[in-house]
């Protein structure tokens, strides 16, 4: 009893640096907190000679619709400077694809809405409602990536005095991403005069000293550096390392130096704590697949190279799921939770009814036995399903990213699945450790026989078990469809890493199973920057040999009579 | 259903096929509908060697009914030489060593007329000696990282300079792209490719820290750290564009990421060489619009060929959803010029074939002439187009003319000398025409 409580204390102490780190992001969050900017690169947009007539948006619209590529940019210039109130809805609408037309002589231009299974369409140039989009024939205008930026930066210059504060702010910072001109400068400069919104007024600052970093005057440069001081955005940092290196007055660039200096420190920090995060997540993804492992392998002593068949099984539920719901993508990868599990661990249940119990003692065996096992499914999912991968979306709510500052943003599918990968840990350790199944299931792995002599069904309990493993395995395939491929391989990424993980963590130890897997993933994350994702993951695998070795039990090895057996 | 069975279980139609022959019938069961032809004359087999089991199934199956497809097609017209087409399909299950017994078992066995086959490079370079040694003919449909040219093996995908190098040129002269990201899998064709467009970049005075190379394992699904660096790579001031050699399975996971973070189409664009129609259609196409491709064959072309090719497709596979891809298209021109070359030699013969083939023209889907070249590769045009959400290519690309396949690099130190020709006099895979020697090392 007593040892058990100090290793309880044990993991409560690994427990404390990760706890600890959460918490130190989200008070770093709370403090630097900004809506999201996008960090766009500062590239040139290139307008090209016109040679489109100016014209209202009534005339403009049909030509829009009969254009190629390139006239169709030099379009959206003059619809810009046509100065319509519609102007910027219809420049929005080209640059999200909603923007149809209808085919028609003059072709009729239509805003087709983003929201629901049958969105309604406008008039683009009066905003009359034309019904719905089942009843009108029409064909999206495309754009390519050269005018997604045009339309940006336009849509940005319009969107400088709109009454949405978030919105005047994400304008600016678009242009500052682009390529600041005399025109752009002064509407900045403009703006800033009049702008009452702090943040906004900010953000307008370092936009005008970025502009005037180009300015001839070294004073000026100088005073620009000055308000960029301290500055976190990419696009301040990088014109200040240009200027650090380029500019023709020694006193600029060594003003400019220090300024770098000044965040250099926390940029590392702050990178520092993305490694930790990559790393925390890549091992959340290790122990969702090696979780139900820790049971079937830890616990009962099966090695089931089906595991990874049985994580593919719940990817391919989820996307049965949202076959079923196509409208409701958002819920329908939580309804898929608990059907994975049912049906990895139906699947599991009949596995182990079928086919282990007659190897039960028989390491050499089940393992033959279940890589076949593992072939056969990958082979009828093949079949079922075709070779090719299944398409599952990612709910709105696990896209993006959240923005903590410009140099530290962590996104949401990993964040979940670092959550999700917790709470059912968490879910295993209680069900263990709490319920009548888990003392039974504790009981039956230690002593067989003797939980028998008191009334223990052990070969119920060993397909419940396996049952229980094979469901978790199904749920980790839940999680694995929003980051990686649905198809009939999925599961063989996945079974190595997952043996590795139980094996390095100590066999038959859960809490082992959860350290193992964060350990090996930060490890993981420290090397790939230096040494690259190919041999971060050998020096991994050599140093997890090595340390097998050393402690062919793992980190936390079982102690006791139980264990020896 | 009977040629369902035949597609499914190859090897047991396949004998019951040979009975069948024995029998006296002359045709094949899969052939059965198409026996009120007047063919005569003992069939001619054609070797289909596409892995239909395995990790590379989802690439190859659709290649396996591409050729199914088209020797129905031909035999519904009347078969070659008079004579009925049989397709002997083996499945070499994703497994490299395994190609090479496949491709034995079609020529010494089965003695094939020629083989249409293989996806992965290490795939082809374990056929090779095969083909060789035992003189038969392999059609090669995928893009391939080039340095080699076999005299049995014809190259209907492209080579380098038919993808990658205009690539990089649409980037660096109509997108001003200065820096570049050159991802890859770690394996033989990422490699070469990328040792190849990083020569080609230095030549055009791209300087060392504007390269960023980075090499991952196979089917890695854990991109975090790479799009966190390729972002902070690309947020230095200049355009910045990833080059991406990776392969198939790797993509979802790498694109998913990069839309996660925040890394859009616009600021910094991926154009990748490995990603077509066909793997787009098992992804959320979402967070991909705007990203860009480099083939040779979109199924968005607009030309009554591919028109025609595609609804053909879907009359024979039987479901009007499935997509069309460029190494698809590469069979289509390499089947058709095989067919031309063996009605020019009036045999099917190894060795005339392949002398016949050398020059024969046949129209691709783009609305162009391919023509085979004497090293054994063919033209193409090559057309950049960006993902659409609905998983398609927009063109917004394309070459003026038919580019000639290199199977040399003219970029590499090593091969930049080195020419390849198959017609009399050289008749060499391996030609320094500055030394008039021929060193025989084909590959």
């Amino acid at each position: 009893m007593n040892s058990m409580e100090r290793k309880r204390f044990r993991h409560l102490r690994l427990w404390a640096p990760i706890l600890l780190l959460w918490s130190l992001a989200s008070v770093l969050h709370a403090q630097d907190q900004q809506p999201d900017g996008e960090d766009a690169d500062t590239a040139m947009i290139e307008s090209a000679p016109t040679d489109v007539e100016p014209g209202t948006l009534a005339e403009l619209l049909p030509l829009l619709a009969k254009s190629n590529l390139r006239e169709r940019a030099q379009l959206a210039d003059a619809i810009a400077t046509a100065g319509h109130p519609r102007s910027a809805a219809v420049l929005a609408a080209l640059l999200k694809g909603q923007l149809h037309s209808i085919p028609d002589d003059p072709p009729r231009v239509v805003i087709v809405s983003a929201v629901g299974n049958d969105p309604d369409v406008v008039d683009a140039a009066t905003g009359e409602p034309l019904g719905r989009a089942s009843g009108v024939d029409s064909k999206r205008i495309p754009v390519n990536n050269l005018m997604r930026r045009q339309l940006r930066t336009l849509i940005a210059r319009a969107s400088l005095d709109v009454a949405d504060p978030a919105a005047r702010e994400a304008a600016v910072r678009e242009l500052m991403g682009s390529d600041i001109d005399d025109d752009v400068r002064r509407l900045l400069m403009e703006r800033a005069a009049v702008e009452d919104n702090a943040t906004v007024r900010e953000a307008l600052v370092t936009a005008v000293a970025l502009a005037k970093l180009g300015n001839e005057d070294p004073l000026v440069r100088i005073e620009a550096i000055r308000n960029l001081e301290g500055s976190l955005l990419s696009e301040a940092r990088a014109s200040l390392a240009r200027i650090a290196a380029n500019d023709p007055d020694p006193s600029v660039r060594k003003v400019a130096a220090s300024a770098l200096q000044s965040v250099q420190a926390r940029v590392n920090f702050y990178r520092f704590l993305e490694n930790v995060f990559f790393g925390l997540s890549l091992g959340s993804v290790l122990l969702l697949a090696a979780i139900g492992l820790a049971i079937t392998f830890g616990v009962m002593g099966v090695i089931n190279m089906a595991h990874g068949e049985l994580i593919m099984l719940g990817a391919y539920t989820t996307w049965g799921i949202q076959q079923l719901l196509p409208g409701y993508i958002d819920i329908s990868v939580l309804i898929a939770i608990p059907a994975a599990f049912l049906v990895a661990g139906t699947v599991g249940v009949a596995i182990e009814r079928g086919v282990i119990r007659f190897l039960y003692g028989r390491p050499l065996e089940t393992l033959l036995a279940t890589f076949g096992l593992s072939l056969i499914l990958q082979q009828t999912v093949r079949s079922l399903f075709s070779p090719l991968n299944r398409s599952v979306s990612s709910p709105s709510w696990m896209s993006g990213s959240l923005q903590i500052n410009p140099v530290l943003s962590i996104t949401y599918n990993r964040l979940y699945i670092l959550i999700f990968g917790l709470m059912v840990f968490a879910a295993l350790v209680t069900v263990l450790k709490r319920t009548d199944m888990g003392l039974k299931l504790r009981a039956v792995s230690q002593n067989r026989t003797m939980s028998r002599a008191v009334g223990v069904r052990a070969s119920w309990v060993d397909a419940l078990t396996f049952g229980l493993g094979a469901g978790i395995a199904g749920v980790a395939g839940v999680a694995l469809s929003q980051l990686t491929n649905v198809g009939p391989n999925l599961g063989q990424a996945y079974i190595i890493d997952s043996f590795l993980v139980v094996v390095f963590g100590g066999v038959g130890n859960l809490w082992g199973t959860l350290v193992g897997a964060m350990g090996l993933g930060i490890v993981n994350k420290f090397l790939e920057p230096y040494a690259g994702a190919v041999l971060a993951k050998i020096v991994v695998l050599v140093l997890v040999i090595l340390f097998i070795q050393k402690r062919p039990r793992g980190l936390f090895p079982q102690k006791g009579r139980a264990a020896e057996g | 259903m009977i040629n369902h069975d035949r597609e499914t279980y190859p090897m047991m139609s396949r004998r019951f096929a040979s009975k069948l022959l024995t029998g006296g019938m002359a045709l094949g069961l899969g052939l059965a509908s198409f026996s009120t032809q007047a063919q005569q004359g003992e069939p001619i087999k054609v070797g289909v060697l596409h892995s239909l089991s395995g990790t590379m199934a989802i690439s190859e199956t659709t290649l396996k009914d591409t050729m199914l497809m088209l020797i129905a097609e031909q035999n519904s017209k009347g078969g070659l030489l008079g004579r009925p087409l049989e397709a002997v399909v083996v499945d070499p299950a994703s497994d490299w060593p395994l190609f090479a017994e496949r491709a034995r078992e079609l020529l010494e066995q089965e003695k094939v007329a020629a083989i249409f086959g293989a996806w992965t490079s290490v795939s082809r370079k374990s056929v090779l000696p095969v083909v060789e040694e035992l003189n038969g003919i392999l059609f090669y449909p995928v893009q391939y990282e080039g340095e080699e040219s076999s005299r049995n093996v014809f190259y209907t995908g492209a080579a380098p300079n038919q993808q990658a190098i205009p690539a990089v040129d649409y980037l660096m002269n109509d997108l001003g792209v200065e820096r570049w990201v050159l991802a890859g899998t770690d394996y033989v064709y990422p490699r070469t490719t990328n040792r190849i467009l990083e020569a080609y970049l230095k030549a055009n005075g791209v300087a060392d820290e504007d390269i960023m190379i980075n090499y991952t394992p196979f089917g890695h699904a854990d991109w975090q750290s790479i799009v966190s660096d390729i972002k902070r790579f690309g947020s230095q001031g200049k355009m910045t564009a990833v080059v991406s050699t990776i392969n198939g399975d790797a993509n979802v996971p790498f694109y998913r990421e990069l839309g996660n973070q925040g890394v859009s189409s616009a600021d910094i664009p991926v154009v990748a060489f490995s990603v077509g129609e066909e793997e787009l259609s098992g992804i959320d196409t979402g967070p991909l619009v705007g990203h860009m491709a480099a083939w040779n064959y979109f199924m968005s072309v607009d030309t009554p060929e591919n028109a025609a090719f595609i609804e053909n497709w879907h009359a024979f596979i039987e479901d009007t959803d499935r997509v069309t891809n460029d190494p698809m298209e590469a069979h289509y021109v390499g089947f058709n010029m095989w067919v031309k070359a063996v009605e020019k030699a009036g045999t099917t013969d190894v060795d005339a074939v392949i002398d016949a083939m050398v020059g024969v023209q046949v129209p691709n889907l783009t609305g162009g002439i391919a023509e085979m070249l004497p090293n054994h590769h063919i033209t193409k045009p090559v057309l950049i187009g960006e993902i659409q959400d609905d998983g398609q290519f927009l063109t917004v690309w394309e070459t003026d003319d038919l580019v000639p396949g290199d199977a040399w690099s003219r970029f590499l130190e090593d091969s930049k000398n080195i020419v390849a020709d198959w017609t009399d006099p050289i008749r060499c895979g391996n030609y320094n025409p500055a030394t008039e020697t021929c060193s025989g090392q084909n590959y």
